[in-house]
């Protein structure tokens, strides 16, 4: 099943960056020797087995621009699914910026009516912290004017921490057919196991793709956070050559099982019963992969 | 005790140019007996007098190396000192502010050793100040660090000269000081050219020795070492454990003990790591040193940190010592990496074979709480014993030792 993913934005704002990150194993600090994205750069990303990502990075300077909303215009913004638009929170040509904004909406109204918009302000890692919150804030509120009547989802990020994956994976996560299903199951699992928490990764990307909770937790930036741990250490054992299929992790207080889970996914247990061992959360997880197998290879045959 | 000192270090011969690699291979250079800095010249507690920092009288009867950071302006002094010790991200060492007045910090994360962080202002000429005693920070050190800026080609010269003025300063006032040159921001660079800039350095560094030494036989009586380092990857860590490897009367202990325990577990390689720095304390010496294995461990504590961070109640500080808790990670190679806590600031890390490790798991920890044990022994020992020294001091404060004379006297005298 194919999604078409546009992403735009103006010229230097962070699309490839982000993309690169996400889903070409990037290190923020090896974005910087990327140059200026030339019209536009298609991708097809795997997603979750039966997903297909046709990421649409189209370069934001104005030359390529204008011709996207003139020339391109069919080609472009036919059959989209998603939009997001990346501003770059230091820019100093709003105006500029909301125009060309404007426009791409104005396309999409008409090419893909029932697309989903996202606007990430990007780059918040050049704001300082304690106004972060306030700015970011403020630019929803005009970004959702200036939007209507087409509703905007907005996310505050940057490659430099979590936020990233925070907007990225709910971006993921609406695209995802059987969302509710796999949640639902997850939850069973999770009864039955009596696990606080699971969480279920995508294998390559490490977004958060679905999660139960049965013990409220007071940190609500843990996904993403998790994500970033896990990504790096990914990227850190690439280096050496080598990858990780699992971890764990006992103590006094929990228990913390990830491990390769679907051939798409990755799961995530956290018990905090001490009486429960590792080896009986092992057996559990093997036993349920089975289950998640067959519903992913069924949501496949179906599309 | 100083005389033992500066006998043994006489005998060293250490030569100018060993490499890192080195040092490890040929066992090391100090020996049990012997501290790296002589245990008492007294300044424990009238010296944190005089400098008015945070210095810990309490902690005095301990031992307290201390590592001078030292190298021109910008060359990257606080931000090794805040990477290494402070946890603060690479990047994030860009918007630090020039360092004004030399810092002074307790480094108490490490149960073996609290040692002293003077991370020296580039911008004040040391020798030269006033305001500053060079003397009696000298005096103190166990281990000078001179930072290099490897991206900063012209200032080569300024930075050796004013290395080798540091070096001759250095000696003259305590002969112990081992001094290590880190040359730093190398990670822009390929590894050829990594490699042409050590062998300028050392080459450079020598001549100017050389040329200056009136005496000329400084250079085989002084140790000198070099490090290719970097804040944007392990380099910097890893060269800081051997510059703390050095510092640490227990080492060769700990390093036979790493090796009777690879040996008895068939464990490929084996790592007591301080876990807030990630420096390693000691590690087996069967084989050299793996910089993969080492940065896979590195990492590997990351992830249970921030794990950990995330996941802890909120009382909770860290990763709890007890029996039974532990982390593994199963790497798709067949190895595992397995990691217990020994106390609140040590951690075992090994990597092993998946068969081994799954038929030897049972003896393999009770290994460990043999190890745990043994470790627990060694650092209450160095406890008596610098207990037994400061409660001597106390007792003979006007005893003086040779080098210390005058200036041990002094400020004794205000007691």
């Amino acid at each position: 099943m194919r999604k078409k993913v546009l992403l735009m934005g103006k010229s230097g704002s962070g699309k490839t960056s982000m993309r690169s990150i996400i889903f070409a194993n990037y290190i923020a600090r090896d974005t910087k020797r990327l140059g200026a994205t030339i019209d536009v750069e298609q991708s097809y990303v795997r997603f979750l087995g039966n997903l297909v990502l046709n990421l649409w990075d189209c370069g934001g300077q104005e030359a390529f621009m204008e011709h996207y909303f003139t020339a391109q215009r069919d080609n472009i913004f036919r059959n989209v699914e998603v939009l997001i638009y990346v501003f770059d929170v230091e820019s100093r040509e709003f105006e500029k910026d909301i125009h060309y904004y404007q426009s791409c909406l104005e396309s999409i109204t008409q090419q893909s009516p029932h697309a989903k918009i996202f606007v990430l302000i990007h780059k918040m890692d050049l704001i300082r912290e304690d106004q972060r919150e306030a700015i970011f804030k403020a630019k929803e509120e005009e970004l959702k004017n200036y939007s209507r009547p087409l509703d905007c989802h907005c996310f505050q990020s940057s490659i430099w921490d979590e936020t990233l994956y925070k907007a990225w994976s709910q971006i993921v996560h609406k695209l995802i057919l059987n969302a509710p299903q796999l949640e639902k199951n997850l939850h069973d699992f999770a009864e039955a196991i009596e696990a606080d928490e699971i969480l279920l990764f995508e294998k390559t990307t490490f977004l958060v793709v679905s999660h139960c909770l049965k013990k409220e937790h007071s940190d609500l930036q843990r996904f993403e956070k998790i994500s970033n741990i896990i990504k790096q250490f990914k990227l850190s054992c690439s280096k050496c050559d080598t990858s990780f299929q699992s971890v764990e992790i006992k103590n006094g207080n929990y228990t913390i099982i990830i491990d390769l889970f679907t051939p798409n996914t990755y799961i995530m247990v956290i018990i905090s019963d001490p009486r429960i061992t590792p080896a009986l959360t092992n057996y559990n997880i093997k036993y349920a992969q089975k289950h998640f197998e067959n519903l992913e290879t069924s949501q496949e045959q179906r599309t | 005790m100083s005389k033992m000192m500066s006998s043994s270090v006489i005998d060293q011969t250490s030569s100018l140019s060993i490499s890192s690699q080195n040092i490890l291979s040929n066992g090391t250079i100090v020996d049990f007996s012997v501290g790296s800095m002589p245990a008492n010249y007294g300044y424990d507690e009238s010296f944190s007098k005089e400098d008015d920092e945070e210095d810990s009288n309490e902690e005095s009867s301990q031992f307290k190396p201390r590592i001078l950071i030292m190298g021109l302006r910008k060359s990257g002094k606080t931000s090794i000192k805040n990477v290494v010790f402070h946890k603060m991200e690479p990047n994030e060492t860009l918007l630090l502010d020039p360092t004004t007045k030399t810092n002074l910090e307790d480094i108490s994360c490490c149960s073996f050793i609290t040692f002293q962080v003077y991370d020296c202002s580039g911008q004040i000429d040391l020798f030269n100040d006033p305001t500053c005693d060079y003397i009696a920070l000298l005096k103190g050190c166990g281990s000078l660090i001179f930072v290099i800026d490897a991206q900063d080609e012209d200032q080569y010269t300024d930075a050796i000269s004013c290395l080798t003025q540091t070096i001759f300063k250095g000696y003259n006032i305590n002969r112990g000081i081992k001094f290590e040159v880190f040359i730093h921001k190398v990670d822009g660079f390929p590894d050829e050219k990594k490699m042409d800039i050590y062998n300028e350095i050392q080459q450079r560094a020598n001549e100017m020795l050389i040329q200056q030494d009136a005496t000329e036989s400084l250079i085989q009586k002084i140790y000198l070492n070099y490090h290719l380092t970097s804040i944007y990857d392990h380099s910097i860590f890893e060269a800081f454990s051997k510059v703390v490897h050095k510092l640490i009367p227990q080492h060769r202990q700990l390093e036979r003990l790493l090796d009777f325990l690879c040996n008895s577990c068939g464990l490929e390689r084996a790592f007591l790591f301080d876990v807030a720095s990630k420096i390693f304390i000691a590690s087996d010496c069967i084989s050299p040193l793996d910089t993969q294995l080492y940065e896979l461990c590195c990492d590997k504590i990351d992830l249970v940190l921030d794990i950990s961070n995330i996941y802890a109640p909120k009382d909770v500080e860290g990763i709890s010592a007890d029996d039974s808790s532990y982390t593994c990670v199963k790497l798709n190679n067949e190895l595992y990496l397995y990691m217990k806590q020994v106390d609140k600031f040590l951690a075992f890390v090994c990597v092993i074979r998946d068969e081994i490790f799954v038929e030897n798991r049972g003896i393999m920890d009770y290994n460990l709480t043999l190890f745990k044990d043994s470790i627990k022994d060694i650092l209450s020992a160095q406890k008596t014993v610098s207990q037994d020294q400061s409660v001597n001091n106390q007792n003979n404060t006007n005893s003086s030792e040779p080098d210390t004379s005058n200036m041990a006297n002094s400020i004794l005298g205000n007691f």
